[in-house]
């Protein structure tokens, strides 16, 4: 469809989505430079030895990413159906839909 | 710990894989996928990203070089905390496409090209066959240290034989669960669940050491930090080029290791786990590296010098007569070491046999994919083969290599040659413009680079490369030093080959990308990657061929096998309303079909199989434009829609106005039927009431003249009226006959001033004219202009209030037109009245003061109109003020563009 048929303004809850994907976006970034900082930091340079240091302060960023990205993906998952049924079209995913995003219990998808 | 007991431990553990395998293969025939498709299933299976290398290689990389071991782990993490970047549309192109493997990826992007497959499976095997024997060298180098207790038992059966046994004992259950079907995107059950328990024990395994070391052998958190601060790696020398060289280059090989392909891409069932994975594999490798660098402090600290860092994890409980601890840590290393191999040998396989063996087989027996045999079995057979033989060049590698210290650097030399693809793969998925030509430029360059800087290099200065070329250069040229190409001599090894191979290759894929032009096939596939998201047009990759249904059955029953294929066919005739198990071929089918088959054997052998027996009907030119002709066609049709609706609202808004109009014109109507009514009925009553006198026998005379005088000049009165009407209806026609006729604007003007005297004689009314500039000849109906102005000085006379009323009449020249304003010095119109004096029957007093029926201005106005000038109000004059404009010679075309203006 043309880019031109989404509507300009969106509902709460789907602005709500895209910041949330927004975030998704940028969280890596962020990330990169957390990880980064000790360059800046320069532990070679300074008197006393860095190690313990490092070693806690690598470990408490990448716990707080962590919680980041499971409070994002919490936040994102439950509306990745809908983004999948609304974008999915034509003969290509049609297919492809009915063996992975919906699992089923009881029977084999066809082409299992 | 005895040995024999270890080997006994280990094939119990190895039995209960296989029993986990047969169990989840057995569910999944049933249909029971609900626990294998959980996303738990899923991120622990990625966990094959964490090695041998990273079970006993982490801990002496960090007693080497202390912190830097965890840039292997934060690359990962970025990359997914980061999913909806890249690993999202990955794996949708991924399940879209039916991709086999990463060869499989950059060769359906860049137009379904078999050479590209070819090259990426080579570099892939090139890279992986060291790392495999990395993984044989660390489970014989473990095995070695439980055999420490009895060497006679080790020397016997020899190290090189544990590894044989290995390489031996993982070819069969790589083969056996690996390749019991052959869409790739069938998915590997047994295998993923095997390594999904895997996982689990390295987990455990590497936790429960550390937590020994922590709080067993150390007095906890603060003690261990002390012991590290108190450490031979307590000072962090971070190098800041190494650090953001190695996260990088480990975030671009957890996308392109063909290994990390197969489980993140191939094996997925839902894009949802991705969502999981994204701080679920994070926690997973932070978990991984939490007591790495405890555990390699401590082992610094207890172990005797020369002790292998290495293998602490496994030295370092032994030591301290933890048995059961030094078993479970055994089995985690054995666990990464296996499931690292099993997954990159079906990986390889699956790349060898799609993108080499089956190409080649049908390029030999060209004539005949009609009634060629078994592809099915060829191409499994082909697969087996093919995991035997990787794992038998692994071994072959370790063997010749003959387990050196060099193999333990073999990671990162692996990752920089994994990470050769990251060009191709990320140009290919975000930008259209990616050709082959440029791909493949990038990628030998690259692999050419990479070859020459670091893996010749590290093999050692005996073989391959001698010890001269690596001082003098080849032919001694200086600047083609391997390790100091163009003369850069400053920088470590591995980052000089990092920077170097990825610029040079990131430079020629844009270079000749942005300079070769791509056939359709690869502009369509293009399309469809880069677009993965907004599947606008259904991308067609087949016009109708002579395709022959039967024949197309044939074909796919020997691929997919003989029910999978009636299945299919009959399913797509269901779909397109016919019975039985031959569908048209249309595009579409055919495309289907082709996807179906690119998920056995790779896209580029589907593409080509199915090009023979449809003779070479494949996309072209004219295809690519009926493809862009329907996306336009669909946004025409929207702007179209817009515009019929836009154009909608502007008639609806043009009639609402018009209906406006209308209602207006008929209250005006109204009004003047009433005023005119209202007109003639005042005396024509009179008339009645004095000629009804009139009619008395006995009036006297006097009376009667006097009451004929009165019905005499009501008479006239109406007669007036009526002519008024008469004339104005006339003049709004534009019928009236004008006598066009020369003047001289003065005499005019004092005509009008003299045939107006008789308005209210009793005053005394000033006239204020300047005659020096009213002299000038006007060429129009002199009568007519000669009633306008008799009727503004007339106006003037009647309505002026002022106590001396006084009436300037000034005359300009405005090019080819004259303005004549009426100006007296009375208290003027009011403002809102200001619009209304030019009405029908608009009187601001009484009537019978003004005696005149109210049609004055408006036939001036009418008579302006037709002889091509206006009469406008001037207001801000002290007065009532009025300006009569017209030109000077009368024109007819102008008079009537003034009066449609």
């Amino acid at each position: 469809m043309p880019k031109s048929s989404q509507p300009v303004f969106l509902a709460r809850r789907s602005y709500r989505r895209r910041r949330k994907m927004d975030a998704a976006r940028l969280l890596p970034i962020g990330g990169a430079v957390i990880f980064m900082l000790p360059v800046a930091w320069e532990p070679a340079s300074t008197p006393v030895p860095d190690t313990a240091r490092g070693l806690v302060y690598i470990f408490a960023s990448w716990v707080m990413l962590i919680l980041a990205a499971l409070i994002l993906a919490r936040g994102l998952a439950p509306t990745y159906d809908e983004e999948e049924t609304a974008e999915g079209s034509g003969v290509l995913r049609r297919r492809d839909a009915g063996g992975g995003a919906a699992p089923r219990a009881t029977e084999p998808p066809p082409e299992e | 710990m005895p040995f024999n007991m270890l080997v006994a431990f280990c094939l119990l553990y190895v039995i209960m894989l296989f029993a986990v395998a047969y169990f989840a293969e057995r569910r999944a025939q049933r249909g029971r996928l609900k626990f294998l498709h959980s996303p738990i299933i899923y991120t622990l299976s990625l966990s094959i990203y964490c090695t041998a290398w990273t079970f006993y290689g982490a801990v002496g990389y960090a007693a080497r070089s202390g912190l830097e071991f965890v840039t292997i782990y934060l690359g990962p993490t970025l990359v997914f905390i980061g999913w909806w970047w890249i690993l999202r549309k990955l794996v949708r192109i991924g399940r879209a496409q039916r991709v086999t493997s990463i060869a499989d990826l950059i060769s359906s992007r860049y137009g379904k090209s078999n050479s590209l497959g070819v090259i990426v499976t080579l570099m892939s095997v090139a890279s992986a066959t060291p790392y495999i024997a990395l993984q044989l060298q660390s489970v014989t180098l473990s095995f070695g240290v439980f055999a420490a207790d009895t060497p006679e038992f080790w020397v016997m059966s020899g190290q090189g034989e544990a590894a044989l046994w290995i390489a031996g004992g993982l070819a069969v259950f790589t083969i056996l669960f690996g390749t019991r079907n052959l869409d790739a995107n069938e998915r590997h059950h047994g295998v993923v669940m095997a390594i999904a328990l895997e996982a689990v024990v390295k987990l455990v395994a590497l936790v429960a050491v550390g937590i020994f070391v922590v709080w067993g052998l150390a007095g906890g958190v603060a003690d261990i930090l002390d012991k590290v601060a108190a450490s031979p790696i307590a000072d962090w020398n971070l190098k800041p080029g190494r650090f953001a060289g190695l996260i990088f280059v480990s975030a671009a090989a957890i996308l392109t290791l063909p290994r990390m392909f197969q489980v993140l891409v191939v094996e997925n069932v839902s894009e949802r786990h991705l969502a999981t994975a994204s701080w679920a594999f994070p926690a997973y490798l932070m978990m991984m590296s939490l007591f790495v660098l405890p555990i390699a402090v401590v082992g610094l600290e207890r172990m005797p010098p020369g002790t292998n860092p290495d293998l602490f994890v496994l030295t370092l409980p032994l030591s301290e007569g933890q048995g059961k601890l030094a078993l479970l840590a055994f089995l985690g290393g054995f666990s990464s070491a296996t499931s690292m191999v099993i997954v990159a040998a079906i990986a390889l396989a699956t790349m060898v046999s799609n993108h080499i063996v089956t190409p080649l087989w049908l390029a030999l027996r060209r004539q005949s994919v009609r009634e060629s045999g078994d592809v099915r079995g060829l191409v499994l057979t082909s697969r087996r083969v093919s995991i035997a033989g990787v794992l038998a060049m692994g071994y072959t590698y370790y063997h010749l290599s003959g387990g050196s210290e060099a193999l333990a650097a073999i990671g990162l030399i692996a990752f920089v040659g994994a990470a050769q693809v990251l060009p191709a793969l990320l140009g290919g998925i975000f930008w259209r413009g990616a050709t082959h030509v440029g791909a493949r430029a990038g990628l030998l360059i690259g692999f050419a680079i990479w070859l020459y800087t670091l893996f010749l290099p590290s093999v050692g200065t005996s073989g391959w490369i001698s010890a001269s070329v690596m001082a003098e250069g080849p032919f001694g040229i200086d600047w083609l030093r391997p390790q100091a190409l163009f003369g850069f001599t400053g920088l470590d090894p591995l980052l000089h080959a990092l920077m170097w191979s990825l610029l040079l290759n990131t430079l020629a894929f844009l270079i000749f990308s942005m300079s070769s032009f791509p056939p359709p096939m690869e502009r369509l596939q293009g399309l469809a990657f880069v677009n993965v998201f907004d599947q606008a047009p259904n991308a067609r990759g087949w016009t109708r061929g002579q395709a022959d249904a039967e024949d197309l059955l044939s074909m796919s029953q020997r691929i997919l096998g003989v029910g999978e294929a009636q299945k299919f066919f009959q399913s797509e005739a269901a779909a397109q309303g016919k019975t039985g198990f031959l569908p048209d071929t249309t595009p579409e089918f055919i495309t289907t079909l082709e996807r179906e088959l690119a998920g056995s054997v790779g896209a580029a052998t589907a593409h080509a199989m199915i090009a023979q027996l449809s003779g070479g009907s494949s996309v072209s030119v004219q295809d690519l434009i009926a493809v862009a002709g329907e996306a336009a066609e669909i946004k025409e049709y929207s702007a179209q829609l817009e515009a019929k609706s836009e154009e909608l609202a502007r008639t609806a808004r043009a009639l609402r106005e018009a209906n406006d109009k209308l209602t207006e014109l008929s209250v005006q109507k109204d009004a003047f039927l009433g005023q005119i009514s209202h007109e003639l009925r005042t005396p024509m009553t009179s008339i009645r009431a004095f000629s009804e006198i009139l009619m008395e026998p006995d009036l006297p005379e006097e009376m009667r003249q006097k009451y004929g005088e009165i019905i005499h000049e009501e008479a006239r009165r109406l007669t007036r009226l009526l002519d008024d009407l008469l004339d104005l209806s006339v003049l709004e026609n534009r019928r009236v006959q004008l006598n066009i006729g020369a003047a001289n604007l003065h005499d005019l003007l004092s005509k009008a001033v003299q045939a107006a005297g008789s308005t209210r004689p009793e005053r005394k009314f000033r006239i204020g004219r300047d005659p020096s500039v009213e002299h000038m000849a006007v060429f129009t109906d002199t009568d007519r202009l000669l009633q306008v102005f008799i009727n503004l000085v007339s106006n003037a006379r009647k309505y002026c209030d002022a106590e001396l009323p006084k009436l300037r009449i000034e005359v300009r020249k405005r090019g080819p037109r004259v303005q004549i304003d009426f100006i007296d010095n009375g208290s003027g119109i009011p403002k809102k009245a200001q619009a209304l004096i030019f009405e029908k029957f608009a009187r601001l007093t009484d009537t019978s003061r003004a005696g005149g029926a109210g049609l004055g201005l408006a036939i001036c106005r009418e008579i302006m109109a037709n002889l091509g000038g206006t009469i406008d109000y001037l207001p801000g004059q002290g007065g009532a003020a009025f300006r009569v404009t017209l030109p000077l010679r009368y024109s007819e075309a102008e008079a009537r563009a003034v009066m449609e203006g």
